[in-house]
């Protein structure tokens, strides 16, 4: 680009400038929301970004032990459904989309199809078959149901993600396996599976952060303050009729924020090529 | 007559088609799935049908709710019945032929092979499509079958029943009048609120990842780490801190920014116009990262001759951006950009998390923020129309499909469904 240097040095000016100020649009919430955990009281009336009589009391009334605010237990509940969920999608997304990927049966396309547009119909606007189906089976409350569901919600989109990154290994690997005699589950566990690494990335991703966006379908199903994931614990600390405490729920929120953020900041690596790739191929 | 014939008629009764073909282990396995089948769900289909029909007729031994959901669930069983059905028939009828052609039919043990290897891909993809029709197929049925019934609070189980009504529900939603034009307002601000927010977002994105594409532009790492974190954290957790952030009396909106810059305090809260440029700000604020990593991406993958060659057509800066830049990162991400559309036109949790819809209208059951899919969610939750909620739920599905389908096929890239 054939540029003076004065026009150079603005461009670059202007550039950072944005920048710098984009930054700032995405810090200040979140430093906000940490100077609020910090901040004594309930309310934030008198909240600063830098308190002037920090506190800690809001965490410790995390772990109080309080029967309406079960802090650790909606910690442990909420990741042990995430894991879960996670775990199972990646085995059901894997073998779905290595199917569709590889072999040609009755019945396929119109399942595809179908996929694309269940992935249109969001899963809760079904709330009161959900609820139904909770009672006939007499699972309410209970977790490894709603890990059923959010399983199951999610095998549309990602095996369709899934089956795109699939289609872009090239077929000659299968077959000079096959020649030397390896059966399909073989192949599918030491070649297709090892490259579609990036992809599996952003299903273990999608099944990790699904359930912690959820409070709709949990809610649904879980009724009683044990069984409460994060998203609805927060939830309610936060709409309270009576001493709804924004800033427990700013402490709450933290604690699970920071380790889920950087979690997402070391894999991200990972999934950004699955996505890129994926992706853009439809 | 024809063997295949006879053998197609035999086997109206499973497995005696096999008989007739004198294949007899493979007959036994059918009469004996036959016989288990007949055992196992008899019942239940007998019920669940008797139940589909009437949606009960006594009370208190009937609820509907009940009766409608093992209704749907006997229909799936039976088309599960129907598929292996099909198959039977259509098995005798194939052997038949070949005794016709005077072909030798195909072995037991061959058979078994044909089914273990054609059967692969049914195999692997069984248990989640199981999964699946249990956890997203059948509810969405069941939802749908609401749409044509009376249910509400006045037809509520266990105290009453419910019936069919057939179409009233969307006769009602099109002929009442504060029905309808709630569902206009609704519908019209569903769909600014999918344009304008998404629009926001993509632009934002694209914009950003090509301003710290530049070559000199120095900490890259660092810039795109920072830019990334409102991905990164829980979008549920920063939807709520915004909306204590937008509270018109103690957020920090308000308090701190507005009074800095001595601007009288907004009531985002409280009027609807300014929830809505909350809600697409914030909006922006969250959605922009994917966006943002994605053309990241792309940009790295464009070969730099292209850049080269124009600069030695004397192209500006901005030309190259008009001309190269961004009708690449348009193709090559339309499925992307499509898809980001489809899920703000139902992002529940944003519009319900940062202000429950609202702020609320009188006489109207839907808020001033309400997206269809929050005012489905209402209408179930808080005033029990359920068969109104169904019968929306299924206009936004059609609305949704049809908008996408189009914009896929017109994208081409509908074709790679190979």
């Amino acid at each position: 680009m054939i540029q003076t240097k004065k026009q150079r040095f603005w461009r670059l000016l202007l550039s950072y400038g944005i920048l710098i100020l984009v930054i700032l649009l995405i810090i200040y919430p979140l430093l906000w929301a940490i100077g609020a955990s910090f901040n004594p009281g309930k309310s934030l009336v008198s909240t600063t970004m830098i308190p002037k009589n920090p506190t800690l009391a809001h965490y410790r009334e995390l772990f109080a032990g309080k029967p309406s605010l079960q802090y650790a237990q909606w910690y442990r509940n909420s990741l042990k459904i995430s894991i879960f969920t996670m775990l199972g999608s990646l085995i059901s997304v894997s073998f779905t989309a290595y199917a569709f990927s590889r072999f040609r049966f009755k019945g396929r396309q119109t399942s595809l199809i179908l996929f694309l547009l269940l992935q249109m119909i969001p899963q809760f606007s079904a709330l009161v078959a959900l609820f139904v189906l909770a009672q006939m089976l007499g699972m309410m409350n209970n977790h490894w149901l709603l890990i059923l569901i959010y399983i199951g919600g999610q095998i549309p989109m990602n095996t369709y993600l899934m089956k795109g990154y699939m289609d872009t290994i090239p077929r000659e690997l299968d077959e000079s396996a096959q020649i030397d005699g390896a059966s399909n589950t073989t192949i599918f566990l030491r070649i297709v599976l090892p490259l579609s690494k990036p992809m599996l990335a952003v299903v273990a991703m999608n099944g990790f952060t699904g359930p912690l966006g959820d409070f709709i379908l949990s809610s649904t199903i879980l009724r009683t303050p044990e069984s409460y994931t994060l998203p609805i614990g927060l939830y309610n600390l936060v709409n309270q009729a009576q001493g709804a405490s924004y800033t427990t729920f700013a402490a709450g929120s933290i604690l699970i924020s920071i380790p889920v953020a950087i979690v997402f900041l070391l894999l991200q690596k990972n999934f950004v090529s699955g996505l890129t790739t994926g992706g853009t191929k439809g | 007559m024809q063997h295949s014939r006879k053998a197609a008629l035999f086997s109206i009764i499973p497995g005696f088609g096999q008989f007739y073909n004198r294949q007899w282990a493979k007959g036994a396995i059918f009469v004996v799935l036959t016989m288990a089948y007949v055992l196992a769900f008899g019942d239940i289909i007998n019920m669940g049908i008797w139940g589909l029909g009437t949606l009960g007729t006594e009370l208190p031994r009937d609820n509907s709710v009940f009766l409608l959901a093992e209704g749907i669930l006997a229909l799936i069983v039976l088309a599960f019945g129907a598929v292996i059905y099909y198959f039977n028939i259509k098995d005798a009828y194939k052997n038949g032929k070949k005794r016709d052609e005077n072909k030798p039919m195909f072995s037991f043990k061959d058979q078994y092979q044909a089914v273990v290897n054609e059967g692969y891909p049914y195999l692997v993809s069984g248990p989640a499509l199981i999964l699946l029709i249990f956890t997203v197929i059948f509810p969405i049925l069941f939802s749908f079958a609401l749409a044509f019934t009376n249910y509400d609070l006045y037809h509520s189980p266990p105290a009453n029943l419910f019936d069919w009504v057939g179409l009233k529900t969307f006769a009602k939603i099109f002929t009442v009048d504060i029905w309808r034009s709630t569902f206009f307002d609704v519908l019209g601000w569903t769909i600014i609120w999918t344009l304008v927010a998404t629009t926001l977002q993509v632009s934002i994105g694209i914009f950003l990842a090509v301003l710290v594409n530049q070559e000199d532009i120095k900490f890259k790492k660092t810039i795109r780490t920072l830019l990334v974190l409102p991905w990164a954290v829980p979008a549920f957790v920063t939807i709520l801190i915004f909306a204590g952030m937008f509270n018109n009396s103690f957020g920090a909106i308000n308090n701190d920014i507005l009074a800095f810059f001595n601007v009288s305090p907004i009531p985002w809260m409280t009027d609807a116009i300014w929830t809505r440029v909350a809600l697409i700000t914030i909006q922006g604020w969250l959605g922009f990262p994917y966006i943002f990593v994605v053309t990241t991406g792309v940009l790295q993958s464009i070969p730099d001759d292209l850049y080269e060659a124009s600069t030695l057509d004397g192209a500006s800066v901005f030309q190259q951006f008009k001309n190269i830049t961004l009708p690449l990162i348009l193709t090559s991400m339309s499925p992307i950009i499509i898809t980001q559309y489809t899920t703000n036109f139902n992002n529940f949790n944003i519009i319900y998390l940062f202000n429950g819809g609202g702020p609320a209208i009188s006489g109207s059951t839907a808020g001033g923020t309400d997206i269809l899919v929050s005012w489905i969610y209402k209408l179930t939750m808080q005033s029990s129309q359920y068969s109104l909620a169904a019968a929306l739920t299924i206009l936004l599905s059609v609305f949704v499909m049809g908008i996408a389908l189009w914009q896929f096929r017109r994208t081409d890239s509908f074709k790679e469904v190979d």
